[in-house]
């Protein structure tokens, strides 16, 4: 698991066991409206999934001189989301090597993609002598899992500069806003305290959505005074708040825009400057669906140039999608997946998991 | 659009154009060359391989052995394939005998659903039809909202008894809705719903519900053109669940290669009646599969071009400035106006792609720079009456002002009033020359295409009236012929007249 710092909080400090660990779980399945004090009756199975650990890494807290300025920070992992079983297998009876390849396009690996991984397996399983079906299963997980691995994967939020601000980025209707909504719910559940920012200041009731999300994951909103305010202002004054009110992370939303838009993406450009002069940007996620085929290549280009992408999140890979592009998204943008969407609910995503996520693919029904 | 597919096959017909015969192995690696393009273009494999196989099968057949020109046969038959996929002729929604027609959304989250109803609304309102947009998706956070504030910015009312985020039925919504539009006699009935996965089972029972409760007239299945592979088994899962009576492709601005309108159009074989281009709420249009298919070919939409400027010219504007020319007393002011006219007929971009050709000045489209135009209007208008009237007067002090009051430098000033005098001069030319349709008779045409089917097109269809169709379609694209014979230049932002 991921460590990361945040600011050190009284309540970290005093947090006292039992009735810490198991809130989060309860918070999550009766909406943080009904703030009502954690039982046991919170379900098991969310409860496997959702323990927070902070209280367990209080001695890691990291001893900082009480007469400096910096804040006192500490390390945490945050809550742990599996992918689970939402990745759906590739093959639906015995895996027959010689269809590996079409096999492999249809999950969106690009015909190159496909050609190489197939070419690849045959060779490794004739060096091998693999034939049997689990036999070439085994050794198709572990090549996609190896080459998928990266060192880069973990958000970057462990550096001590707070607040850390993600900005959250892609086309129309990748995910964006469902993403920061869950996100958003998983940090405060790991206690950190999060402002949102709604600079999708195009789309109707962009913000209104948003807004609804901060609700769910009791976080304050950072929203535009009108419609079609400038996105930047909003989030220079999302990430104003966050540093006024001291919290550790602040996430910006930003409108939809399709990557040929040149106009649109000079103005994320421009939202980026605007964050800068204050703080440092930690982390920006393009939000990619995994229904979408190659165009995502395209996307992640595009959005790299301008936006300085340093992740991707990859949505909706609880539909029938793959999101096999994500494979070559990493090697040859050289970008990192770092969390992926599994469903509409506020739990139903996980960071990216190489070895679950090939696990998945090459599962028997 | 398709343009990376037109710029892929254009490539591989590069080949065989030319050559007199082709062996089997010509046909083999084109065939090769074409498959991989639609696999890059997301068409579905399976849809690939039945291409494929057709494809090969016309090819080695007597039709392209025996043709004086195989290689050009061969693009012919890609051509007529790629036609009978996407449907012969543009299909129309189909109207209900007693109102309302009910008209029911569905697809994936995010494919574009409740932005399309919008834009829905405001075509069928420009139809004169009185519509009522239901909000049927109660599940993503303030969708409800969303489609209440389309549906005030169309001028269309939205039936929204439930204010969503997870609670309500939709089911009884949809009902409701009919009712009370039935009551207040709306034509037609839009219902957004939520969108859902293929394989939610619960999901597309509830969407059945929803069909159940209000029998729609059309179930438009709407489809992210950058969908992927993935394309087959939702338009199955769509099919096989709620059903499927058309198709709308969103997101057609994109730079994808819409493969995805090849696979869904071949799985469901529903109709794609339209295609939505942008987010205004005019980004919208019928689906015209012939010209989709010579788009995949890089052969231009030029029709769907001159129809989009045929609804936004003004008519009357057109004559008097076609005259203006005509009597060399065209000045900087009708510029002005005329460049204003032409942005009123929307993006720049989403115009010049559709012309012949563009694909392959594709990048430079993108880098085409919208505010470019936004400064030579503020040059027009820092000049004098007198100035804009007769350019002539413009002397070194004049244009040091004028570069002062638009912000800009002398040099910017001198390149306009020399791209002006320019224009001028060619349209002088032009008009004199008596060729009527060729319209080069605006400065816009000037660097380009852009001008060409309007104006040249409203002046004959004045002139000519009767002598040719009354449909303005059929019309345009009996000029068309003529319109594209200026082809459009390559340099970028030349279109304009202007300096990128």
């Amino acid at each position: 698991m991921f460590k990361f710092l945040k600011r050190l909080r009284g309540k970290d400090v005093d947090a006292s066991a039992p009735e810490q660990e198991n809130q989060p779980a309860a918070i999550i399945e009766v909406l943080p409206e009904l703030d009502v004090p954690a039982k046991d009756v919170a379900p098991v199975e969310q409860e496997a999934e959702t323990k927070t650990q902070t209280t367990a890494l209080k001695s890691d807290i990291v001893a900082n001189n009480a007469e400096s300025k910096e804040p006192d920070l500490v390390s945490v992992e945050l809550p742990k989301r599996s992918l689970g079983t939402g990745i759906r297998s590739l093959f639906s009876d015995s895996m027959d090597i010689d269809e590996l390849e079409d096999i492999l396009i249809l999950a969106d690996f690009g015909v190159e993609t496909a050609e190489e991984i197939a070419t690849e397996l045959k060779r490794e399983a004739n060096r091998q002598g693999a034939t049997t079906d689990p036999e070439l299963r085994l050794l198709l997980k572990d090549l996609l899992a190896k080459r998928l691995s990266r060192t880069d994967s973990a958000l970057n939020l462990d550096d001590g500069t707070l607040p850390y601000v993600i900005l959250v980025v892609g086309v129309n209707g990748a995910g964006k806003t469902t993403t920061i909504g869950k996100l958003a719910r998983w940090l405060k559940d790991g206690d950190w305290e999060v402002v949102l920012g709604a600079a999708d200041t195009y789309r109707a009731a962009a913000v209104d959505q948003l807004e609804t999300w901060a609700k769910r994951a009791d976080s304050p909103i950072v929203k535009p005074v009108k419609e079609g305010a400038d996105p930047a202002s909003v989030a220079y004054q999302t990430v104003e708040m966050a540093i006024r009110t001291q919290a550790d992370i602040a996430i910006i939303d930003t409108a939809g825009r399709l990557q040929n838009k040149k106009d649109l993406m000079d103005e994320l450009g421009k939202l980026r400057r605007a964050v800068e002069k204050q703080t440092k940007i930690s982390e920006v996620l393009l939000v990619i669906d995994a229904t979408n085929g190659q165009n995502a290549m395209s996307q992640a280009r595009a959005f790299t140039e301008v936006a300085e992408v340093t992740g991707i999140v990859m949505t909706k890979l609880d539909g029938t999608a793959k999101g096999g592009i994500l494979y070559a998204l990493q090697k040859e943008l050289n970008l990192p997946i770092k969390l992926v969407g599994v469903g509409e609910q506020i739990n139903d995503f996980a960071f990216f998991s190489p070895e679950e996520f090939a696990k998945g693919l090459v599962a028997k029904k | 659009m398709f343009g990376n597919l037109s710029d892929r096959l254009s490539d591989t017909f590069k080949n065989l154009r030319g050559k007199g015969r082709l062996s089997s192995s010509d046909i083999d690696a084109t065939l090769r060359d074409i498959r991989r393009a639609l696999l890059e273009a997301d068409v579905a494999l399976e849809v690939v391989k039945d291409f494929i196989a057709a494809i090969r099968e016309r090819a080695l057949g007597d039709e392209v052995s025996k043709a004086l020109n195989p290689a050009q046969q061969v693009v012919q038959i890609v051509n007529d394939e790629l036609t009978k996929i996407l449907g012969k002729e543009n299909k129309r929604i189909q109207f209900a005998k007693s109102p309302p027609t009910v008209i029911m959304l569905a697809g994936l989250q995010g494919s574009g659903k409740t932005t399309l109803a919008g834009k829905l609304a405001k075509w069928l309102k420009e139809q004169n039809q009185t519509p009522l947009l239901v909000a049927a998706d109660l599940q993503r956070p303030n969708a409800v909202t969303q489609l209440q504030v389309l549906g005030e910015k169309v001028g269309v009312p939205v039936f929204a008894p439930e204010s969503g985020n997870g609670v309500g039925s939709p089911i009884k919504v949809a009902k409701d809705a009919i009712a009370h539009a039935k009551k207040a006699q709306f034509s037609v009935v839009i219902v957004d719903t939520a969108g859902r996965l293929g394989v939610d089972e619960e999901m597309m029972q509830q969407a059945i519900g929803i069909r159940d409760a209000v029998t729609p007239d059309e179930i438009l299945f709407v489809v992210d053109s950058m969908l992927g592979q993935d394309a087959v088994n939702v338009a199955k899962a769509f099919k096989d669940g709620v059903g499927v009576s058309g198709v709308v492709l969103t997101k057609l601005d994109g730079d994808s290669r819409g493969g995805a309108a090849l696979s869904v159009a071949n799985i469901t074989g529903a109709p794609i009646l339209f295609s939505s281009t942008g987010e205004d709420l005019d980004s919208f249009e019928p689906f015209y599969p012939e010209r989709m298919a010579s788009r995949i070919l890089d052969m231009g939409d030029v029709v769907s071009l001159i129809e989009q400027a045929q609804k936004t010219f003004d008519e009357e504007e057109s004559k008097k400035l076609a005259d203006k020319i005509a009597n060399e007393e065209f000045t900087l002011q009708d510029f002005l106006e005329q460049m204003q006219q032409l942005r009123k007929m929307g993006n720049m971009k989403s115009l010049l792609g559709m012309l012949p050709g563009a694909g392959k000045m594709k990048q430079q489209l993108e880098d085409f720079d919208e505010s470019e135009i936004a400064r030579t209007e503020a040059i027009i208008y820092s000049m004098t009456p007198l100035e804009r009237n007769g350019p002539k007067v413009l002397n070194g002090s004049r244009r040091m002002r004028i570069a002062k009051g638009a912000g800009t430098s002398v040099t910017e000033v001198n390149q306009l009033v020399n791209r002006f005098e320019q224009a001028a001069k060619v349209m002088k030319t032009m008009s004199k020359g008596g060729m009527p349709n060729i319209p080069g008779t605006n400065p816009v045409a000037m660097g380009g295409a852009v001008g060409g089917g309007y104006i040249g097109g409203k002046k004959s269809s004045k002139k000519k009236q009767g002598s040719k169709s009354g449909n303005p379609a059929k019309r345009a694209a009996e000029n068309q012929g003529l319109s594209i014979s200026q082809p459009p230049e390559s340099k970028p932002g030349s279109a304009f007249g202007l300096r990128n």
